[in-house]
């Protein structure tokens, strides 16, 4: 047990290490940041200067190793577009992913398990067969396709709902929510919708293979025998055996419905840190796309590792193989 | 050829092919937007990119069965008075060029990191793996982004003279790994195979034994990866278009076509960035269930 988690542990941290060499790579070697702050008609001497007021002349693991404690304390720089200290850009619009990310997750989970169910207990039904010709439009169209199509139909023909932005929201100390309004809700209803789309087919695709995977199974077929209502044996056996790989998935996916808001931003126009990014690579500001990076790697490796850890500790069959664990 | 080509029609796939309403259905629809694509020339009804035949009066059109719809503009025109339908071929052409050579760029890299990991072991396989795991954790969307936003920061001047060879790239480095797990783990059987260990002991050259005997045999998954692999290369290039980090605006694909369009909507000419969507998911549907239906075909144990 304990060897797992170290090794896990180990592995996590190599991969930020390797994160963190290709962000320090790009923040180094592209673009001459002496030129970026200067400018092009700098004398050789205030180069010079700078040069050793950055750390720049400094042997190469020095400057890796300065790179890394600034960025362990979430100092990135200077964005070279908006001339603000990164860290305060990316924490002033990591709230509004955030927001929409979990909200996008809860609407995936809660309308995509009913409809997997369903689509499993129902097989053959044309209702059953629509809902699964659906899900495989689902997962085939792509995000920012989706998007476009809800604010034709919602927000330019029918005009019931806002098409960009956050809406009106509300400061909780340094966190601003959209939650508590009835306009940032409003808001939050297309670009939410959007985002879920592609895991609400994913999450309905995957519980209808495991439920009909169980229903098939032994003690599925004794619970009947004892006699059990239909209820009972689906919902109290069948589903809660079906949640442990749900689960799984659900928290690998959270990672990529942080990257994938990307997508979803650009097209609402939601003030996130994925409307940053895409801005920062279009005009090449490598210290916020670095800072991205990084922070993205961090979400991505920790949901990793604690769904690692989780699986471990639900599945003793795992504990008894000493077994490499779940994933890569 | 005759032979080869009559063992063909006479065997399994060709007769699972034959007997798959849907294969054949979305064989059709991808070959009529291939053909489209390939010939845009010729068989669009304009040029949309001739300066020359474009008239302002006739911008922004609706559909030739809307009120105010011209015949001669079947599916209606943009701000500057260009053909959809035609511009449609024209970024079809582009989006399955940057698609195609992408997917063949990936499996180039792919198939030879795998062959190699797989062949040579030890070291030079735990580093490749590690590489893969690495990038596996991460959606193949955002490293094209990272790579393509690395590259436009490395060549600021000529952003829009290689924005085509940094996107790409950008795409195929972002899906190569499934080609090299694929191949390693075929390879890794087929290494320890009597054929193989017949050639080392002739004395065979392992360049030669990695390429000429082993890479013959493990190229079936290969084969039916690339094929779902181009539709989700064209979604990639669609997506990185509309973001803005795409190809350059003067030679439109189909996902810059929606975001130009996307600017529209508001004034009501849906059909600009409509018809681009339409004909996006058209060819990715058809070629996603191509490639399902080729995966079963090609799974002995489904036979």
């Amino acid at each position: 047990m304990l060897a797992f988690i170290l090794r896990r542990l180990a592995q996590a941290l190599a991969v930020m290490l390797a994160v963190a060499f290709i962000a320090f790579m790009l923040f180094q070697y592209v673009g001459d940041p002496v030129t970026n702050l200067l400018g092009q008609d700098a004398t050789a001497e205030d180069r010079a200067a700078l040069r050793a007021n950055l750390g720049l002349d400094q042997p190469f693991p020095v400057q890796f190793a300065a790179f890394i404690g600034n960025a362990l304390q979430g100092e990135f720089g200077m964005s070279l577009r908006q001339g603000r200290k990164v860290s305060a850009l990316i924490a002033e619009r990591f709230p509004a992913t955030l927001e929409l990310a979990l909200t996008a997750a809860v609407i995936a989970l809660v309308v995509g398990i009913p409809l997997g169910v369903y689509a499993a207990l129902r097989r053959g039904r044309w209702l059953a067969q629509l809902v699964m010709m659906a899900s495989l439009l689902g997962v085939s169209l792509p995000t920012f396709l989706i998007g476009i199509l809800l604010i034709l139909v919602f927000a330019v023909t029918l005009g019931v709902l806002p098409s960009f932005g956050r809406g009106e929201v509300v400061a909780l100390g340094g966190w601003s929510t959209g939650f508590l309004t009835v306009d940032g809700w409003k808001h939050l209803v297309l670009p939410a919708v959007t985002l879920s789309i592609f895991q609400l087919a994913l999450i309905l695709r995957l519980v209808r293979a495991e439920m009909l995977e169980v229903l098939r199974s032994d003690y599925i077929k004794f619970a009947r025998a004892r006699g059990l209502s239909d209820r009972a044996v689906y919902f109290g056996h069948a589903l809660k055996n079906t949640m442990v790989p749900v689960i799984t998935i659900t928290g690998l996916q959270l990672g990529s419905l942080i990257a994938f808001a990307i997508i979803t931003e650009t097209v609402f126009q939601w003030p996130g840190m994925g409307l940053l990014f895409i801005q920062a690579v279009q005009f090449a500001d490598i210290p916020v796309m670095a800072a991205y990076l990084c922070l993205i790697a961090l979400i991505f490796v920790v949901i990793n590792l604690v769904v690692d850890l989780l699986y471990f500790a639900v599945d003793p069959r795992l504990r008894i193989e000493g077994g490499t664990g779940g994933h890569g | 050829m005759k032979a080869a080509l009559q063992r063909f029609f006479d065997g399994d796939v060709w007769y699972s092919f034959r007997h798959s309403p849907v294969a054949i259905g979305a064989a059709l629809v991808a070959a009529v937007c291939v053909f489209c694509a390939v010939f845009a020339g010729w068989v669009a009804p304009h040029n949309p990119f001739d300066l020359a035949t474009l008239e302002l009066s006739d911008a922004r059109l609706p559909p030739a069965w809307e009120e105010g719809g011209q015949a001669r503009y079947l599916l209606g025109t943009d701000d500057q008075g260009r053909d959809i339908l035609s511009a449609l071929m024209y970024g079809a052409r582009i989006s399955l060029f940057v698609g195609g050579v992408s997917v063949l760029l990936s499996v180039v890299v792919g198939v030879g990191l795998g062959l190699l990991a797989g062949f040579v072991g030890g070291r030079v396989d735990a580093f490749i793996m590690r590489v893969c795991d690495v990038m596996l954790s991460f959606p193949p969307i955002l490293i094209a982004l990272l790579i393509d936003g690395a590259g436009r920061a490395m060549f600021p001047e000529a952003a829009e003279h290689l924005a085509f060879a940094v996107l790409i790239i950008a795409i195929s480095l972002s899906y190569w790994v499934q080609y090299a797990r694929t191949v390693r783990g075929s390879t890794l059987v087929e290494r320890n195979k009597e054929y193989v260990q017949a050639a080392r002991v002739i004395g065979v050259h392992p360049l030669r034994i990695m390429f000429r005997h082993v890479l013959p045999n493990v190229t079936g998954p290969v084969l039916v990866l690339a094929t779902i692999q181009v539709a989700l290369a064209i979604i990639t290039e669609a997506t990185l278009s509309f973001l803005g980090v795409g190809v350059p605006p003067t030679q439109p694909s189909l996902g810059t076509l929606i975001r130009v369009g996307n600017d529209f909507l508001f004034s009501g000419e849906w059909w600009i960035t409509v018809f681009p969507g339409v004909m996006l998911v058209l060819i990715a549907l058809s070629v996603n269930l191509l490639g399902d239906w080729l995966r079963d075909a090609l799974n002995p144990r489904l036979r």
